[in-house]
């Protein structure tokens, strides 16, 4: 059904925006649902548990002490926002995980914040170089309304799925609904196939 | 409370279009097969240029669920791609594509005491929360909020202040003698009772100043639900 008269202000048309997207340029958007918590990095901690062998607790230092990635490229919120060209820095989850090491049953991982938020995510999706823990954007600590002093990252997916002030990991034997997707938003959330909302 | 959930895209019908502000439009749309919405949610308009390309935002309800049509208040972005277009070129009768009723957490269904603190169009959601507890006989749940830099930038103004809501303008003084200046945790804290909830929305520094005001006041963090929009209209 097109709209009478409207064009839209578009960018140069590229292969690599999802369908339904559309391009931030230089705009970060914030979008919250909790208050936005201070973290003491020296108090805050990353545990890998559940269906692991060796449960893991890193501390700010330990973590960093690890040897750092980054993750270049886009990163696409379910609000139709992408944008492109992003600089991220921190540690792989494929560390986190080989240390606790996964028992054969887990299949999928929840993610916990330090505000109780949560979010759940197939374990094939975070493994294999395609999710991080990151502390730093564009060569910047990542500032308190973009997770910070510390994230989840998961780029291919809709960006709910990286938790912001990411403090927990559990592996799970079943998939167990996080915070937006308790609220309507969809279990995975790949933007090529936009699963914005359960039943897309 | 499990809030209904997006069901597939609708051609709705506008039946009425108003313009109570320069920059504002409020758009009463017929939806065909519509699923009551609770208030606080919000609904995805899709806008089709003539070889394919879309563009999709959301925008906050500001009717009840009884209403038998659905209220959006659209604030035009100066640089938006969606907002211009429906504030300006959208008549009684066109059709607009809609996807609707999302979000399941900025919800409140006249369940408990509830605190609205909103800034500018953010007043949208708190408008139907407002618009429900009255429906439902409940008005008392409810107290509201809300601030603007002047009265002309608040949407639904008059129905908020006929309400009771503290108005805080902080550019001009306000239509209850209140002297120009930024919302104050002293004129907040009677409001908060005994309130189960606050409901934050506004832009992102509103939402940071407000949720500061509220922990301040000593309010659990657990209690405070936010909603935010930035410039992405």
């Amino acid at each position: 059904m097109a709209q009478f008269g409207f064009v839209g202000r578009r960018r140069p048309p590229r292969d690599d925006l999802p369908p339904g997207q559309y391009d931030v340029g230089a705009d970060w958007p914030v979008l919250t649902a909790e208050v936005t918590p201070r973290i003491d990095p020296q108090r805050w901690t990353m545990t890998v548990d559940g269906l692991v062998e060796h449960p893991q607790t890193w501390s700010w230092d330990d973590l960093h002490a690890l040897p750092e990635t980054e993750y270049r490229g886009p990163i696409h919120c379910v609000t139709t926002w992408s944008k492109f060209d992003t600089r991220f820095a921190g540690v792989s989850v494929d560390l986190l995980l080989d240390a606790a090491a996964p028992t054969a049953e887990a299949t999928h991982v929840l993610a916990t914040s330090t505000t109780g938020y949560t979010t759940n995510l197939p374990l094939e999706h975070v493994r294999g170089g395609q999710a991080w823990v990151v502390w730093s954007f564009d060569g910047q600590p990542l500032t308190r309304d973009h997770g910070g002093p510390v994230r989840l990252l998961v780029p291919h997916l809709y960006f709910w799925k990286s938790a912001k002030w990411v403090t927990k990991l559990t592996l799970l034997d079943h998939d167990q609904h996080g915070f937006w997707e308790r609220n309507g938003y969809h279990d995975l959330g790949d933007p090529w196939r936009e699963q914005r909302y359960q039943g897309d | 409370m499990l809030a209904p959930t997006a069901g597939p895209w609708r051609s709705a019908t506008v039946r009425e279009v108003a313009h109570p502000h320069p920059n504002g439009v409020v758009l009463r749309l017929e939806v065909p097969e519509r699923v009551d919405h609770l208030p606080g949610q919000h609904y995805a308009v899709r806008l089709t240029a003539e070889d394919g390309y879309t563009a999709t935002r959301s925008y906050s309800l500001a009717s009840a669920p009884s209403d038998p049509l659905v209220e959006l208040y659209v604030e035009e972005l100066p640089e938006g791609e969606v907002s211009p277009y429906l504030t300006q070129a959208i008549r009684p009768g066109d059709q607009l594509e809609v996807r609707g009723p999302i979000g399941g957490w900025f919800v409140w269904d006249a369940n408990g005491t509830a605190l609205g603190l909103a800034g500018g169009s953010g007043v949208v959601p708190l408008v139907s929360m407002l618009r429900h507890a009255a429906d439902v006989g409940r008005p008392e749940l409810l107290r509201l909020a809300v601030a603007a830099r002047t009265l002309d930038r608040l949407p639904y103004a008059d129905e908020l202040t006929a309400a009771g809501a503290l108005v805080a303008l902080s550019r001009e003084d306000g239509p209850a003698g209140r002297t120009a200046g930024r919302l104050l945790a002293a004129e907040l804290a009677p409001l908060l009772d005994d309130a189960a909830t606050c409901f934050v929305c506004g832009s992102a520094p509103f939402a940071a100043g407000a949720s500061d005001l509220l922990v301040g006041l000593g309010v659990d963090v657990s209690r405070v639900r936010v909603e935010r929009f930035g410039a992405s209209g």
